[in-house]
């Protein structure tokens, strides 16, 4: 007996022990996730620049005095920027002989330091023909050696960075010539080739565009259809179809969403592809069951004595929805929208569909340019074999949860302020 | 050019619903002598001004694509007999762009820079006529309801009736979207069955999607045996479910049973997170920390392991769907009423009995239920394994190998340049039904599930 009650109680322990661990299973997948990302991220806010004395030789550029408007500008586009690079590095480095030595040294300077060069002299020309000391984007290759990224010790053939490059970078960091600052074109720019001009801020604004949209399409057509089926449907096989439409459609995997999208939008109707306007169409068809779900739960949550009172004081039943029923209910309905929101702004696979997977450098403007976003763009450089990208994609994956995790807050804080217990 | 004939028209609206309103007011000495609030008098004029103004945007949103291209065509001058559809779509495709001004290059085609300049000529001009239209009906409409204005006419009633109308469309939406997905996928699967029979695609065993650019190119017919990659899904979900289904569930028993309080405000939120976490920040994970480690570990204890092993997809979708699984199989074991669980305990049943003989057999369907709305989550979801598995259609039962899933294939297949009447584009078509028919016969079985076997209590 006594020996029965013994194993009985083991085994609750077990029981109880393989429960702790299936949680702490969990949590810890997290964890590891969570902390590889922020372990691989956190860099991508920082950037590595190298300070060079530049010299804006007026052989090379022309003479902006004498030059107007649009030849100015011209001038100013023909301008050889790479030759003043090269002379500023040959400077640095004197010592250093024939066209692929020099070549690998420019290397070292981002591609994107001739566009900097151009807009220094274009915003002051009065900086033609001096010297300035310059803080100059790195190479990729550079910002990863500073970030620790690429190991000195494996042989030079494995390395993307030869023995000579990394005796130049040291010999600039002897000098002070290297400094690790704020990364602004993380921030600020569109996409790039080069890891180090790459930025998320074209794909927010693209995500925001598509958002505005699929939030303005599916909220109204969301709310609207709560309203109908609480309000005034009447209990026939329509109403249960409708009904069994909704919940279907809210299993319906994403990616079929897209196919829709792909069909009806951009063969049928023929709006323009990768788009914010069809792929905030897309997301709204799906995020339309999410909203209307939670419409109807918050509609339902109103009091009928509400209702009732209402239609007691003379009010139609239009009246007493829009006067008592939606205001009351709002609360609960902007939660589940703003839930339904954070989930397509995380969501990629529909996007994929209607070709919002383009490479685009600019900052969409409008509803019908071509756009990306945010998750699309982790996913495109997920795929960019450049091993600056890897940084790269671990940051906007911290600025898409940092959006996500404001949204859900916001929700969360909006469902405690408002809520009323009837 | 639509933009602005819907802003003008919103703004006619915007009018007519001041001017209704007042001329109404103007009838009468007091308010209270009118049939029925002053602004429902100014609704039913902007109602009259903005759905004929409306119905004629969309008419012509619906219609000008296709009359544009036709008329390009006919103008254009090309032989349209001697051309096969494929070279005429690729014409217009070309028109289009040099229109949009998204080909930076100028071709030296005359032809196609005639037809792209007619096409922006006849774009202008039915604009224009288009937005005459919609001017025209709007203010036919609008004077209409002005001149009917009466102090006795029933205006609530009238836009009431409007309004009710509009709720009635906005929820057959819903119904809309369901045949919208059938019949856009139908519809091409049917003409992919019109050059692969569905008898191979369903059954073959051989997947090799790329048809060739030329006729006479080496396998150029391409071949559509769709089981290699049904097989690579349900390994996958396979995979998937073996993860989650135990931690969901084990996880749902303990915050029911065991957990403190304290530890429950703390992992009740962090399971929440995990299930709001972006899938493609899972897929990144698994691509790049998960299958390089069960690589390494494979070759330190002697397997070789794909780097994009059916495993490493397979266990992060896992985690993926783990919070999923666990708040329904919550939800299903809250439903089981004290009572029965206090009677086990008061017959010197410990917990884990408990639990095991008397709460699970009766949450039973609502578990299932779960599960398979898990199963159905797994098997459509896209990211993960589009990162994180392999794009090759292996016929293997071996999670150590890659494999390739149905969504993926749709991405693969419709991502990039694609010509869109090619049996390759056409195939993600039949995929994607497979997909969605698949996952509507899981969510209605789980349906039915809970319908048939829910014991009701109390």
């Amino acid at each position: 007996m006594q020996a029965r009650l013994t194993g009985r109680n083991a085994a609750e322990l077990r029981f109880r022990l393989y429960g702790l661990f299936a949680i702490g299973a969990a949590i810890a997948t997290l964890g590891v996730l969570l902390f590889s990302i922020v372990g691989k991220g956190y860099t991508a806010f920082v950037q590595t620049e190298i300070l060079l004395d530049v010299r804006f030789d007026a052989a090379a550029i022309g003479d902006l005095e004498d030059l107007e408007g649009e030849g100015r500008r011209a001038a100013l586009q023909r301008a050889d920027y790479g030759a003043l690079l090269r002379e500023s590095l040959r400077e640095q480095f004197p010592d250093v002989e024939g066209r692929t030595a020099i070549r690998s040294l420019t290397a070292l300077v981002s591609t994107g330091a001739r566009a900097m060069l151009r807009e220094k002299i274009a915003d002051d020309p009065a900086l033609l023909d001096r010297s300035v000391p310059l803080w100059l984007t790195a190479d990729d290759e550079v910002d990863m050696l500073m970030k620790g990224q690429i190991a000195r010790d494996v042989p030079e053939s494995e390395r993307r960075l030869s023995d000579v490059q990394l005796a130049w970078v040291d010999a600039l960091e002897a000098e002070g010539r290297i400094r690790t600052v704020f990364n602004r074109t993380f921030l600020t720019a569109g996409d790039s080739r080069e890891p180090e001009l790459a930025g998320v801020w074209g794909a927010l604004v693209g995500s925001f565009l598509t958002l505005a949209v699929a939030l303005g399409v599916s909220f109204p057509i969301g709310v609207l259809t709560a309203v109908y089926l609480e309000e005034f449907a009447p209990k026939n096989r329509w109403t249960d179809l409708v009904e069994v439409n909704i919940n279907n459609l809210a299993a319906v995997p994403s990616i079929v969403y897209g196919l829709l999208g792909l069909a009806v939008f951009l063969n049928i109707l023929q709006l323009p592809r990768s788009a914010p306007l069809v792929g905030g169409l897309t997301l709204a068809l799906m995020t339309l069951p999410t909203i209307i779900i939670a419409a109807r739960s918050a509609i339902l949550g109103v009091p009928p004595s509400i209702r009732e009172a209402a239609r007691g004081v003379g009010a139609s039943p239009l009246q007493v929805v829009a006067h008592h029923v939606l205001p009351l209910a709002l609360p609960g309905i902007l939660t589940g929208t703003i839930i339904g929101m954070a989930r397509a702004l995380g969501e990629t696979a529909p996007l994929l569909m209607v070709g919002m997977v383009a490479f685009i450098v600019d900052v969409p403007g409008s509803l019908t340019d071509a756009a990306t976003v945010l998750p699309v763009q982790i996913f495109l450089w997920a795929d960019s074999p450049e091993r600056g990208f890897v940084e790269k994609v671990s940051g906007a994956i911290l600025v898409l949860m940092t959006f996500l995790l404001l949204m859900n807050a916001g929700a969360i804080v909006m469902r405690q302020k408002f809520e009323k217990r009837w | 050019m639509i933009t602005f004939a819907l802003s003008m028209l919103l703004l006619a609206t915007g009018a007519s619903f001041v001017l209704g309103r007042r001329r109404v007011l103007a009838m009468v000495e007091r308010p209270v002598d009118l049939q029925s609030l002053p602004g429902y008098y100014g609704w039913y004029t902007a109602l009259w001004c903005l759905v004929p103004g409306f119905v004629v945007v969309l008419g012509w949103m619906g219609s000008a694509p296709w009359l544009l291209e036709g008329a390009t065509l006919n103008a254009s001058g090309i032989d349209l007999a001697s051309r096969s559809e494929a070279e005429i779509s690729l014409f217009m495709n070309n028109v289009k762009n040099l229109a949009s001004g998204s080909i930076p290059s100028l071709p030296d085609d005359p032809a196609l820079l005639a037809a792209a300049e007619r096409y922006i000529e006849l774009r202008g001009r039915g604009a224009a006529i288009a937005s005459g239209f919609v001017a025209l009906f709007a203010a036919a409409g609008f004077s209409y309801a002005f001149r009917r204005l009466r102090p006795n006419l029933a205006a609530r009633n009238d836009v009431e009736r409007v309004l009710r109308l509009t709720l009635m469309a906005c929820s057959t939406l819903a119904v809309v979207i369901t045949f919208g997905i059938v019949f856009s996928l139908l519809a091409e699967t049917l003409q992919f069955f019109n050059r692969v029979s569905p008898i191979e695609f369903l059954f073959g065993t051989h997947w090799s999607p790329q048809t060739a650019l030329r006729v006479d190119q080496v396998g150029s017919s391409g071949s559509f045996g769709a089981v290699p990659i049904f097989t690579g899904t349900l390994l996958i979900t396979a995979i998937a479910m073996l993860v989650a289904v135990p931690i969901g569930l084990l996880s749902a028993i303990y915050m029911g049973f065991y957990a403190s309080r304290r530890v429950r405000a703390v992992a009740k939120p962090l399971l929440e997170v995990l299930a709001g976490v972006p899938t493609v920040v899972y897929g990144f994970f698994a691509a790049l920390a998960v299958g390089p480690v069960l690589r390494d570990v494979g070759s330190a204890i002697g397997l070789s392991v794909a780097s994009e092993s059916a495993l490493a997809a397979g266990l992060i979708m896992g985690v993926m769907i783990i919070p999923f699984v666990s708040s329904l199989s919550d939800d299903a074991i809250a439903a089981v009423p004290d009572a029965m669980r206090n009677g086990s305990l008061g017959l010197g049943a410990t917990e884990s009995e408990t639990i095991r003989s008397v709460i699970l057999p009766a949450a039973l369907p609502g578990i299932v239920n779960a599960f398979l709305l898990a199963a159905s989550r797994a098997i459509g979801e896209t990211m993960i394994v589009v990162m994180a598995a392999g794009l090759a259609a292996n016929l293997t039962a071996n999670p150590l190998e890659a494999v390739t899933t149905v969504t993926v294939q749709i991405v693969t297949l419709l991502t990039g340049d694609q010509e869109f009447d090619s049996a390759k584009t056409l195939s993600a078509f039949a995929l994607g039904l497979v997909l969605f028919f698949v996952t509507l016969c899981l969510n209605l079985i789980a349906l039915a599930v809970v319908r048939r076997f829910r014991e009701e209590y109390e």
